[in-house]
């Protein structure tokens, strides 16, 4: 009747996870309970759950990404902790079935659940603006996928609780992840979960394309498009071929482990080498999917804050799309191991120290960017900074583990953890932070706070290279990745170093929290009266902060790069515009209802419970099918109407 | 500013805009093309009218004609400024379809062949 | 959403550098299916991956040569071909709003898709009944998830398009119901460029 669930599944004898979500449960009720003492309901139904406003639809990715780190990052603290204990005789305090889940379920949050919504959810929030448009091109799909990247989210918490993670890794490499060796539901999970979220990210990705390649703003070219944009549209496109693979993977896995096929099996001509070599044709494009965005906001920031133009957009350009074309060739680097031949690991190492050189232009542009120009140094302005020393740095070890008798040695070893830690906190981190420090006046009508800002930077940085130096010694020193228990007491210091590392870190997110904390307690007194607070060359600057929900009354002209600082250049036009009416879609509940029935179904297949999995697979389906026989899914705002709010909302404040 | 300029509207597959006969023709010279495409390769694959060896060779460039036809009479691919994005959105996607299938296939036959002999 | 007019200034010729402002509604929806079908390539090429790294791991099992019949293969091609020749007819004439042509071909395509599901499905019934199923061999794995994986896809679009046919009756040719007919055409012709993949690389290169 309910598969294989049975009370069994909940850990009752092991205190300490289910202590962890009692906590967390009873802050979810608390915060519920909130809500529903002030009658909140109402608004966030309409206002936020069944938006499909993408500026709404990009905050609550980013809340869904904060959340996530908070959880991704007690994995990691509890890792840090149990190699900092367990060293010699000691046996510290989490079993290795656990570690074990710990670190396949700490990679699998901080690269779906926490890197790629941040990263999504500033594509999201800032595209539309800046392109000069009112919304996405497919406003209720946007919700869709946010509400499927939410039921993945949800998914993998609940596996904390009812049964277990994979204790796989999060790569989930046969035979390890095959039925035989892995009889439990926690492979199921991460399969079923990240199946749903992917696809999720798989709409995001095809919308972003269309938005930026067919909606712009009238006179904006390609090559007058703000260059967050192109980073945007390489990501996105980056995304729409390279997620697919990762379906058809874990669609073959999935067939492994529920109908015996042969795949990836031991037996009956299975080959588990391919798993590995589809996993990664995936999951190197995954790593640019994450970082081109970062590289974006980075331009963005630095060329605001400098005041100057980009330093040449056009190879900046060229770099972006020569990184989209040279991702996929790249891949085997992640198995030189595995026992290609010389002429095969040659031809990946090369094409991965090619791979470097776009990324060198940038780093350079930025840098000329930088000079000349009158430098502020703001909260975005450190972390770029902070990144770019930190990501050469990092990348230049990708470089080194590029040159495959190298990579014999520190495959899987703590130095490619580094490596990798490195470039994404350096890169994907810091430009998602300094990202969320420069929109967020954009979003919310208030500047963030400097002093906490500045804080959470320096110890993010400082955290970063005590938490990670350790583990590049460590690795040279032979230390592989993933031990539970550590037996060369010599390596002692250096982890305790590492810990330290982690727990200032940890400060970094407390001093973000506390940022937050501190600008909405003092929100009045820094208003974003303007809607330009950093004097912005792009046209997310030229509206008010908030912008309206349908974000320009009328649609710019666009006729140079950098349109609003050429727009402000020449004077802002003082005639008021001919209004016109627009039509706006209407708000959805569809994307949460269809993620209800996600989660459902998705549970359901975890734990085989055939009847509710068809129920919630039907469930979604008339859904669709619901949804695409209603009319009425457009309101018309009339032009006098339109004037209206303009007025108002223009002589807050605004100067005239 | 002249009185005739025009706005671009870029052209979309599968969208047709030309007149009747012209288009019912399109689709009619594909379907034909393809079932001559594809009497073509059953030909090539059962029979021995082609050299053993270019057999794969001769299926390969036969799909590629026939897809090509899809693609031209069914879909209405062109290869005016209109068709510019949907061309690149193609050769992309031509390209990592390629790269994953012929990667996969070069390294997995490497990989398998310094595979330790079984006991 | 309908975007504000132009103001009375021209909008500049800027030829094939995209600067005519956002595109009408048709083409973006058009676009953004013709994306999502390069996404599902993508994902059929995974397949056609695996199936070409492991066709030959038949584990002491029947091999393609064994199993393939080339007549009925021959046919499905040629139901799925002319199906996707009725679907353009039926596009055009939906786009004439010409309701009763469209639904005339609405129906053969339905008809021919049918046709080559109820062969698949026979083909794959007859493997499994002489014990080559999908979990004999990680050959037939492939094969089946393959073939299989298509045939699940013209399944959908049948379904989708017995939905359009019902949306077309109730509501007639509207603008939005022509756009979802664009993208059901889209669909279907895609899904025969994949056959076209289908047969060269696992029935004529396998029955070899």
């Amino acid at each position: 009747m309910l598969g294989k669930l049975t009370w069994a599944a909940i850990p009752f004898y092991q205190p300490l996870p289910l202590y962890a979500m009692g906590v967390v449960g009873i802050v979810i009720l608390a915060a519920l309970g909130v809500v529903t003492v002030k009658g909140g309901w109402p608004y966030l139904w309409r206002e936020w759950l069944t938006s499909v406003d993408h500026k709404r639809i990009g905050v609550m990715y980013l809340i869904l990404a904060l959340i996530m780190l908070l959880r991704g990052f007690s994995d990691a603290i509890m890792m840090r902790s149990q190699q900092a204990i367990a060293i010699g005789g000691a046996q510290g305090y989490l079993p290795p079935d656990h570690y074990d889940q710990i670190f396949s379920s700490h990679g699998t949050i901080m690269i779906f659940f926490v890197a790629m919504p941040f990263v999504i959810g500033l594509m999201n929030f800032v595209v539309p603006l800046q392109l000069g448009v009112r919304d996405v091109a497919f406003p209720v799909l946007n919700s869709v996928s946010f509400w499927l990247t939410a039921s993945g989210a949800l998914l993998i918490n609940v596996s904390l609780v009812v049964g277990s993670f994979a204790r796989t890794g999060w790569m989930g490499y046969p035979p390890l992840s095959e039925l035989a060796y892995s009889p439990d539901v926690g492979v199921d999970y991460y399969l079923w979960l990240l199946q749903i979220s992917g696809i999720g990210t798989l709409f995001a990705g095809i919308n972003m394309v269309t938005t930026i390649l067919k909606l712009r703003a009238p006179g904006m070219t390609y090559m007058r498009m703000p260059i967050f944009c192109w980073s945007a549209l390489t990501s996105s496109i980056l995304i729409v071929v390279a997620f697919p693979i990762l379906t058809a993977t874990f669609a073959m896995l999935l067939l492994d482990r529920y109908v015996g096929m042969h795949f990836f099996t031991n037996d009956a001509g299975g080959n588990m080498m391919m798993y590995v070599n589809l996993f990664w044709a995936w999951g190197h494009p995954e790593v640019y999917i994450l970082i081109l965005p970062a590289f974006g906001v980075f331009s963005e920031v630095i060329a605001t804050f400098s005041g100057k133009p980009l330093f040449s957009y056009r190879s900046m350009v060229l770099a972006l799309l020569a990184i989209c074309v040279l991702s996929f060739t790249v891949w085997l680097h992640h198995f030189f191991t595995m026992g290609a031949s010389a002429d095969v690991n040659a031809f990946f190492g090369i094409m991965s120290m090619i791979i470097g050189v776009p990324t060198g232009v940038k780093v350079f542009n930025w840098l000329f960017t930088l000079f000349g120009g009158r430098v502020v140094f703001r909260t975005p302005v450190l972390f770029s900074i902070g990144f770019m020393v930190t990501f050469v740095l990092g990348g230049m070890t990708g470089v080194l583990l590029a040159v495959p008798p190298v990579d014999f040695v520190l495959h899987n070893s703590v130095f490619l953890v580094a490596h990798f830690h490195n470039v994404i906190i350096g890169g994907v981190i810091f430009g998602a932070l300094a990202g969320y420090n420069y929109w967020f006046p954009k979003a919310f009508g208030f500047t963030l706070d400097e002093k906490w800002g500045k804080a959470s930077f320096w110890c993010w940085l400082v955290g970063f290279y005590l938490a990670f130096t350790p583990l590049y010694a460590l690795g040279l020193m032979g230390m592989t990745r993933r031990l539970q228990h550590i037996a060369d007491p010599n390596w002692r210091p250096l982890l305790l170093v590492a810990e330290a590392g982690a727990v200032i870190v940890f400060l970094g997110i407390l001093c973000q929290l506390m940022q937050f904390y501190v600008s909405f307690r003092t929100r009045e007194s820094r208003r974003d009266l303007t809607g330009d607070p950093w004097n912005g060359r792009t046209l997310e600057w030229s509206t008010s902060s908030p912008p309206p929900a349908y974000n320009f009354a009328v649609l710019p002209r666009v006729e140079t790069i950098d349109a609003f600082w050429q727009m402000k250049r020449r004077g802002l036009a003082r005639a008021e515009p001919v209004y016109e009416a627009i039509e706006v879609p209407r708000n959805s509940p569809i994307g949460i209802v269809i993620a209800f029935f996600a989660v459902m179904s998705g549970f359901a297949l975890i734990w085989q419970i055939w009847w509710m999995a068809i129920i919630g697979l039907l469930a979604i389906a008339v859904t669709v099918m619901v949804f695409g026989w209603s009319e009425n899914r457009e309101r018309e705002i009339p032009a006098n109407e339109m004037a209206r709010m303009e007025r108002a909302r223009l002589s807050f404040g605004r100067p005239a | 500013m002249d009185g005739d300029e025009r706005v671009y509207a870029d052209r979309t597959p599968g969208v047709e805009q030309q007149e009747s006969t012209a288009s019912y023709l399109s689709y009619t010279v594909g379907l034909g093309l393809a079932i001559l495409a594809t009497i073509g390769s059953f030909v090539v694959s059962q029979t021995s009218l082609l050299w053993p060896p270019g057999v794969p060779v001769g299926l390969v460039v036969l799909a590629f004609a026939q897809i090509g036809v899809h693609l031209v009479f069914f879909l209405h691919l062109g290869s005016g400024p209109d068709h510019t994005n949907n061309i690149l959105a193609l050769a992309f996607g031509v390209l990592v379809v390629f790269l994953v299938i012929v990667g996969s296939v070069w390294i997995i036959a490497n990989l398998n062949a310094n595979m330790m002999p079984m006991p | 959403m309908t975007i504000a007019t132009v103001d009375a200034v021209p909008v500049e010729v800027v030829r094939g550098r995209g600067g005519g402002g956002p595109a009408p509604t048709r083409t973006v929806v058009a676009y953004g299916f013709w994306i999502f079908i390069l996404s599902d390539i993508t994902m059929f090429s995974g397949l056609f991956a695996a199936y070409a790294v492991l066709s030959d791991r038949t584990a002491g099992g029947p091999t393609g040569s064994d199993l393939f019949n080339l007549r009925n293969v021959f046919i499905e091609t040629m139901c799925l071909l002319v199906s996707s020749y009725t679907a353009g007819l039926g596009a055009l004439s939906a786009e004439r709003r010409q309701r009763e042509r469209f639904l005339v071909f609405a129906a053969f395509t339905f008809v021919l898709g049918a046709a080559f599901l109820y062969i698949e499905i026979s083909e794959f019934a007859g493997m499994v009944g002489k014990g080559a199923g999908p979990s004999r061999s990680a050959f037939l794995s492939a094969f089946f998830t393959l073939v299989g994986m298509h045939g699940a896809h013209v399944t959908s679009g049948l379904l989708w398009l017995v939905y359009m046919v019902a949306q077309v009756v109730a509501k007639g040719l509207r603008p939005h119901v022509l756009r979802r007919l664009l993208c059901f055409s889209l669909f279907w012709h895609a899904l025969d460029i994949i056959w076209v993949g289908v047969i060269t690389l696992v029935y004529l290169m396998g029955a070899r």
